[in-house]
């Protein structure tokens, strides 16, 4: 779980969306330490609409990083400037390394047939194209031969479930259906980096949490590098390896799911946060500490195993849990203590209100 | 329409703007023009001296410039006569077993086996009528048409959705090409390209190109952001973005456009059959309706009746599948299949002109041929119920054209209404329209009172009564007011170039003419609306007949009019009603059944009665609706003025057409570019005053 020690695929670094007369005009400026609140203010004051301000952050491989905010936060927007379908206006996007923003035409649509996949909110499915052809259609603007893109498609339509259904056209099908078409053609091209912008945003409830098991199960296989929109927290909490969250343009906390709901960086999260249940959220690797030497516990769980999880085997009498080391390293301990420390905090949080 | 905003604003107090006070200036200077009236003639009638003779200064330019450039247009027209004679003989090659086979094919692809057995039908009734070489004549000039009109119109909505710069020129440039009566540019195109049926081709193609140039960019515009930008991220380059993903998206609203493209090539067609030179089935209506041959020009009639119905639900088909999915036959016609049935067509043609190479096949007798006695009949009901019909005529034309042309002060003389205006009544007149006023002014502000007191004068006056600078003044006023003020300057040009081109009484005519025809539509069209909102049985019977009248070409509307109410511009005003007639009854209906249903069960409730309910919230409600079913009716009526003129006006349709008999270029256009800056004032007033209103209650 540790992602520090992953290559960087795609780096973010303090940047700019402006809407407006003159956006260029803020950004000439190069070697100065800009405020960015204050630039913020600025331009809003000055008829501009900052869409994101000063956005950095850095995703590992094979990561899942959310990015939530309510509607109108930026979220989006800053996604489109991670694909270039917006052109930010200041600041720089590293993938792997190389800069994304000196692409040139050419160079950019090569990435997006290589590189990237995009699932969108509603879909974006052309009508007058079958769930085959949908899914085959960035092989089809790649030139590739009919035969091997019908292949790999019909690989893709098995890959998300909707065998059977390759002839049906996108009106035929359920919401949830045709963003599993959405996301087979998303992944045909085989792309490193997937952007998921509200994928299930549309859907209902029931079907949003098929989707999102479906997801992870994807996710397991695939282990792609995840760009993931959403404005439902407790879709944020479940699906993240880390999320940032976005304010009026700006990303105000970026950590892992226990960080922020234990040391929320401000009000905004804390209030966005409070009602997610820590026991939840919050998992064994997360609070066990090292074990230093010490004669380890013979109750062994897995790091991801929520502390929620476990009550059932507290109540039984069980005092302490191994917590293996993921890739080698050394294994940790987890008191019982330490758990209820935490369900003292969630009751602490609830009388509080 | 401000009449709502005014009630929102206060009911009790009105306010009293300074948007009033040039409504009063001018309330002051309509009394003296009307009591100066009499000393100073001028004041209605614009002297023959003002006038600038503009129409032979253009004469003169044409004629200069029409002698310079003449030679390429000649070979422009040479060359697209070459392929205009190929597809006639194309067609008249084709032997008619082959042409319904290949017609019902299409039909079966398109809609499903009735439309099929529509098109076997229509097919038959004009083989037998006896008019299927003049029909197929026609359909190859709509075949010509139809393909220049699409391309042209396809390439300039990419370059309207490509640059959205240039987007007024051609929304204005479509406004024109759309608004200035045909008749009018058939003149120039006649200098230019020389007598013969490739005027009515080229004429055709202008005239149906601006729905495919709007519907393009509409297609074009609503591509889902969604769709577009999973089209980049598949990595398409902008060819592949604008072919594989943003053109087929459209392609529904493009279909749309194509559709709407033939039916108004089909109409054009038709229409240029007046100038002649090609044995057309719009030419065949026009000399039975000359020859007053009622039962020729009823049968030839329905043919293009039945012919537009055809080629409306048989393109439109390919547009708009229907909801519930296709049917079995329509899936049954698969494109192979429908290839092959062509192909099938095709080879049953070539077999038979081998087996028999001359033989027309057409049937020797044809019912237009055995139509004597008919016409003869017809004539008999003419005349046996000729009381009804003259008293029809007469009611209308005393109690309602009169009027509004002289006035009532015009009208009440001893010669016309058998009695002479006495001073009592007109004082009596003068306190009931006061009165009338002050209730609007209670109920809906100064602005409906101004409208009550402004409808009164006319109504004493008469539009051909009334001063020309309070009505230019007027005019240009709420233009300024309801829009903005370049509204009101080009108003105030507009009639300008209108007065002194010495256009005014036609002017006037056409106002009064569509005025009426407008308010008659209005009414009628309004109640048969509110009665199709209100029952599904009524609704059900008029959509056919709503459907069938706006397929029609306009030509058609003449035939019934002219049979029983004789040449005369009574029989003008019952053509262009039964024209306009249709927005109306479609968009109440629609605006009334769309009304927001929460609003409504809020107010039944709330114990309304179903009558208090329609007036008080659902009519109001559906209010922007029924001002854009207002909006297509001006719209329909002005377009059908240069058609009704055949029939025998004085207004600016007649001048178009007399100006085409004369292939006078210039008062052709002059009063062709008068009809549409009358129909483009009165479109840019009412989306003014419907976002005004829309602006007002949010």
């Amino acid at each position: 779980m540790n992602a520090a020690s992953r290559p960087i695929k795609l780096a973010c670094r303090n940047v700019w969306k402006v809407y407006g007369r003159r956006p260029a005009y803020y950004f000439d400026s190069r070697g100065y330490v800009i405020d960015p609140d204050a630039l913020a203010e600025r331009l809003r004051a000055e008829a501009h609409l900052p869409a994101v301000v000063d956005a950095s952050f850095e995703v590992a491989t094979g990561e899942i990083f959310v990015i939530m905010g309510l509607s109108g936060s930026g979220k989006s927007t800053l996604v489109r400037c991670l694909s270039r379908l917006v052109e930010p206006s200041a600041g720089e996007i590293l993938l792997d390394g190389r800069n994304l923003l000196a692409a040139n035409g050419k160079e950019l649509i090569e990435l997006r047939r290589h590189a990237m996949g995009m699932v969108f909110q509603n879909f974006g499915l052309l009508p007058h194209l079958s769930v085959l052809d949908n899914v085959a259609f960035p092989l089809k603007i790649q030139g590739k031969p009919v035969k091997e893109r019908e292949a790999r498609a019909r690989e893709m339509v098995a890959l998300v479930g909707l065998e059977g259904r390759e002839a049906s056209f996108p009106h035929q099908l359920s919401g949830g259906q045709q963003q599993r078409v959405g996301i087979a053609r998303s992944l045909a091209v085989g792309p490193e980096l997937w952007f998921l912008d509200e994928p299930f945003s549309a859907l209902d409830p029931l079907i949003r949490k098929q989707m999102q098991d479906e997801f992870l199960r994807l996710q397991r296989m695939l282990k792609k590098t995840i760009i993931f929109i959403t404005h439902d927290i407790a879709e944020a909490f479940r699906l993240a390896d880390r999320l940032a969250i976005m304010r009026a343009g700006k990303i105000v906390q970026i950590g892992r799911p226990a960080d922020i709901v234990l040391n929320p960086a401000d009000d905004y999260v804390a209030q966005f946060t409070e009602d997610m249940p820590l026991l939840r959220v919050i998992t064994a690797g997360d609070i066990a500490t090292p074990a230093n030497g010490a004669a380890l516990p013979e109750r062994s769980i897995a790091a991801d195993t929520s502390l929620e999880a476990l009550i059932p085997q507290l109540a039984s009498g069980v005092g302490a849990f191994t917590v293996p080391g993921a890739g080698g390293s050394a294994p940790a301990v987890l008191s019982a203590g330490a758990v209820l420390a935490v369900l003292e905090r969630e009751r602490a949080r609830r009388t509080s209100e | 329409m401000t009449a709502p905003a005014a009630i929102a604003r206060s009911p009790r107090r009105p306010a009293i703007g300074p948007a009033l006070l040039p409504w009063c200036g001018l309330g002051v200077l309509t009394m003296l023009c009307l009591l100066l009236k009499t000393e100073l003639p001028w004041l209605v009638n614009f002297p023959k001296e003002w006038t600038l003779p503009l129409a032979s200064y253009i004469d003169a330019m044409t004629d200069v410039v029409v002698a310079v450039i003449q030679p390429g247009f000649r070979a422009l027209s040479a060359l697209l006569e070459a392929p205009m004679r190929g597809a006639r003989l194309a067609l008249a090659w084709l032997p008619w077993p082959a042409v319904m086979l290949a017609v019902a094919a299409l039909a079966l692809k398109s809609s499903g086996e009735r439309l099929a057995i529509f098109a076997l039908a229509t097919l038959a009734y004009i083989l037998l009528a006896g008019y299927w070489p003049q029909s197929m004549n026609t359909l190859a000039l709509v075949l010509l048409a139809v393909p220049i009109s699409t391309v042209l119109g396809f390439l300039l909505g990419v370059l309207g959705y490509a640059r959205p710069r240039l987007r007024p020129v051609l929304n204005g440039a479509l406004d024109l090409m759309q608004t200035v009566p045909a008749f009018a540019y058939l003149i120039p195109l006649l200098l230019l390209f020389g007598f013969g049926p490739v005027v009515g081709l080229i004429a055709s193609a202008i005239y149906a190109t601006p729905p495919m140039v709007r519907n393009t960019m509409l297609g074009l515009d609503r591509v889902p952001a969604a769709i577009s930008e999973a089209g980049l991220m598949s990595g398409c380059t902008r060819r592949q973005q604008f072919w594989q993903v943003e053109v087929p998206t459209a392609l529904p609203q493009l279909l749309v456009g194509f559709n709407q493209t033939t039916m108004a090539a089909l109409s054009m067609v038709i229409v240029a059959a007046i100038i002649g030179g090609f044995e057309d089935i719009g030419w065949e209506v026009l000399s039975s309706m000359r020859k007053a041959e009622f039962g020729q020009s009823i049968l030839s009639g329905l043919v293009i009746a039945l012919l537009a119905i055809l080629i409306d639900r048989l393109t439109i088909g390919f547009a708009k599948p229907p909801e519930t999915g296709p049917t079995r036959a329509m899936r049954w016609m698969t494109p192979r299949r429908l290839v092959l049935s062509l192909a099938v067509a095709l080879a049953f043609a070539i077999a038979i002109r081998f087996a028999a190479l001359d033989a027309t096949f057409l049937p020797q007798t044809a019912l237009r041929t055995e139509m004597g006695g008919v016409n003869q009949w017809l004539l008999g009901i003419v005349r046996d119920y000729a009381w009804f019909f003259d008293g029809v005529r007469n009611a209308v034309l005393y109690c309602l054209l009169l009027p509004m042309r002289v006035g009532i002060s015009g009208a009440a003389t001893p010669a016309i209404w058998g009695f002479a205006l006495s001073p009592t009544a007109t004082a009596v007149y003068v306190v009931l329209v006061l009165a009338l006023a002050w209730l609007a002014m209670r109920r809906f502000g100064w602005r409906g009172a101004s409208a009550m007191l402004a409808a009164g004068v006319i109504l004493y006056t008469g539009f051909l009564g009334l001063p020309w600078p309070v009505f230019i003044l007027a005019v240009a006023l709420l233009a300024g007011q309801v829009a903005d003020y370049r509204l009101g300057l080009f108003a105030l040009a507009g009639f300008a170039l209108i007065l002194v081109n010495g256009l005014w009484p036609q002017l006037v005519q056409s106002l009064y003419l569509c005025t009426l025809a407008v308010l008659l539509c209005l009414l009628i069209g309004g109640m048969l609306g509110v009665w199709a909102a209100h029952s599904d049985r009524v609704s059900h019977i008029l959509k056919p007949i709503c459907d069938a009248l706006q397929t029609m070409p306009q030509f058609v509307f003449l035939i019934p009019a002219l049979m029983f109410f004789k040449v005369g511009e009574f029989t003008a005003l019952i053509a262009i009603m039964l024209y306009a007639i249709v927005p109306p009854i479609r968009y109440v209906e629609h605006g009334l059944r769309h009304v927001r249903a929460d609003v409504v069960e809020a107010v039944e409730q709330m114990g309304a009665t179903p009558l208090q309910t329609l007036l008080q919230a659902k009519l109001p409600l559906a209010l922007p609706v029924v001002m854009l079913g207002l909006n297509q009716t001006i719209m329909a009526a002005l377009s059908m003025l240069a058609i009704a003129a055949l029939v025998g006006t004085r207004d600016l349709g007649q001048a178009v057409y007399v100006a085409l008999g004369k292939a006078d270029a210039g008062m052709g256009l002059i009063a062709g570019l008068s009809i549409a800056f009358l129909a483009i004032l009165a479109d840019r007033l009412i989306q003014a005053a419907v976002a005004r209103s829309a602006a007002a209650s949010n």
